[in-house]
């Protein structure tokens, strides 16, 4: 059964435009346990924690850990092997 | 590199149509908003007198270049959602950011389109009906508890027709004389709905976890490509 905690990665669009300055959804990130690529749009993730916790859809490890306090964020990214954003040089 | 930066944009609330009884569209002053594309969403704002502050996502409604319109259900337990839909007037302000997403959207090519929404899941699919230049193949498939609930009602009625199909089904409480399907949606209705993969369709499934989980394996069962397969998952508390 379906957890409905469980949402995907369009729910932290807002958030992660707003760290990166890119739209993010779209991005591709490679999961450092199992080695998987995938869009950002399409991850799962729980925004239930005291802060929202990212995890892979094929080995379920987490990815991104982000906590949000009134003047400052913390971002773990350890889970991620790399992450690839739109836009280059030009 | 287009750097996009987020801005609070103060908003006007300009009108208010009743959807059904738990969901409300607003319309907004879209003042300084940089535009949408269809299937994209908005940060809603709120901050109390005391400054606490509140923010929730939401799908806007409207086709790019109409009028700027979000569609909210209320959640009982909600922050946010029980003032927009029961609370907020005409003329009230709140702060909006946007737009956001690039993946949940929809650009006409030309090729068949499959929307299929559970609840107010239809929300973003909606801007992408009314954002059709009417020369596309859309098949609709919209699951609602009961007729009450059933968003946009009077709207998909009357914008269904060759191009446009409405397959609804009413899972909880169905009328007297319906003739739609009165099941949650499964497989063997995805197969009869579904454009042949072989058309290359454009797919949109928006709704609660549970149902998009439903919907998007019902379609991998049918041999549709799960990378083909775009999804958007709302959770089920905390609006």
């Amino acid at each position: 059964m379906a957890d409905e905690r469980r949402l995907d990665g369009n729910a932290i669009g807002g958030m992660m435009l707003e760290l990166f300055g890119v739209e993010m959804t779209t991005a591709t990130e490679v999961c450092r346990t199992c080695g998987t690529a995938d869009v950002v749009a399409r991850l799962e993730v729980y925004m239930d924690a005291p802060g929202t916790v990212v995890r892979c859809v094929h080995c379920k490890a987490v990815l991104m850990r982000i906590v949000r306090g009134p003047d400052r964020t913390w971002l773990d990214l350890s889970g991620l092997r790399c992450i690839e954003l739109p836009g280059g040089t030009e | 590199m287009r750097l996009s930066r987020l801005l609070w944009l103060v908003t006007r609330v300009t009108g208010a149509v009743e959807e059904t009884p738990r969901v409300r569209t607003l319309l907004l002053d879209a003042n300084g908003w940089p535009g949408h594309r269809a299937g994209q969403h908005l940060d809603v704002r709120l901050t109390a007198e005391d400054g606490y502050q509140a923010e929730r996502s939401y799908s806007i409604a409207s086709a790019p270049g109409d009028e700027l319109a979000i569609t909210v259900e209320r959640l009982e337990d909600g922050e946010v959602s029980p003032y927009l839909v029961d609370e907020a007037r005409e003329g009230d302000g709140f702060e909006i950011r946007g737009p956001i997403g690039g993946y949940f959207v929809w650009e006409d090519d030309g090729r068949p389109v499959l929307l299929v929404g559970g609840g107010s899941g239809v929300v973003p699919l909606m801007s992408m009906i009314r954002s059709s230049s009417g020369s596309t193949s859309i098949r609709v498939l919209y699951s609602s508890r009961t007729l009450e609930d059933v968003i946009y009602r009077e709207e998909l009625a009357a914008r269904a027709g060759e191009r446009l199909e409405v397959f609804q089904t009413l899972t909880r409480e169905q009328p007297p004389g319906w003739t739609g399907y009165t099941r949650r949606i499964d497989a063997e209705m995805l197969r009869e709905i579904a454009w042949p993969v072989a058309e290359q369709p454009h797919v949109f499934v928006c709704g609660s976890t549970r149902f998009v989980d439903a919907a998007a394996d019902g379609l991998v069962a049918l041999g549709y490509e799960p990378l083909s397969i775009r999804t958007e998952r709302f959770g089920a508390t905390g609006g």
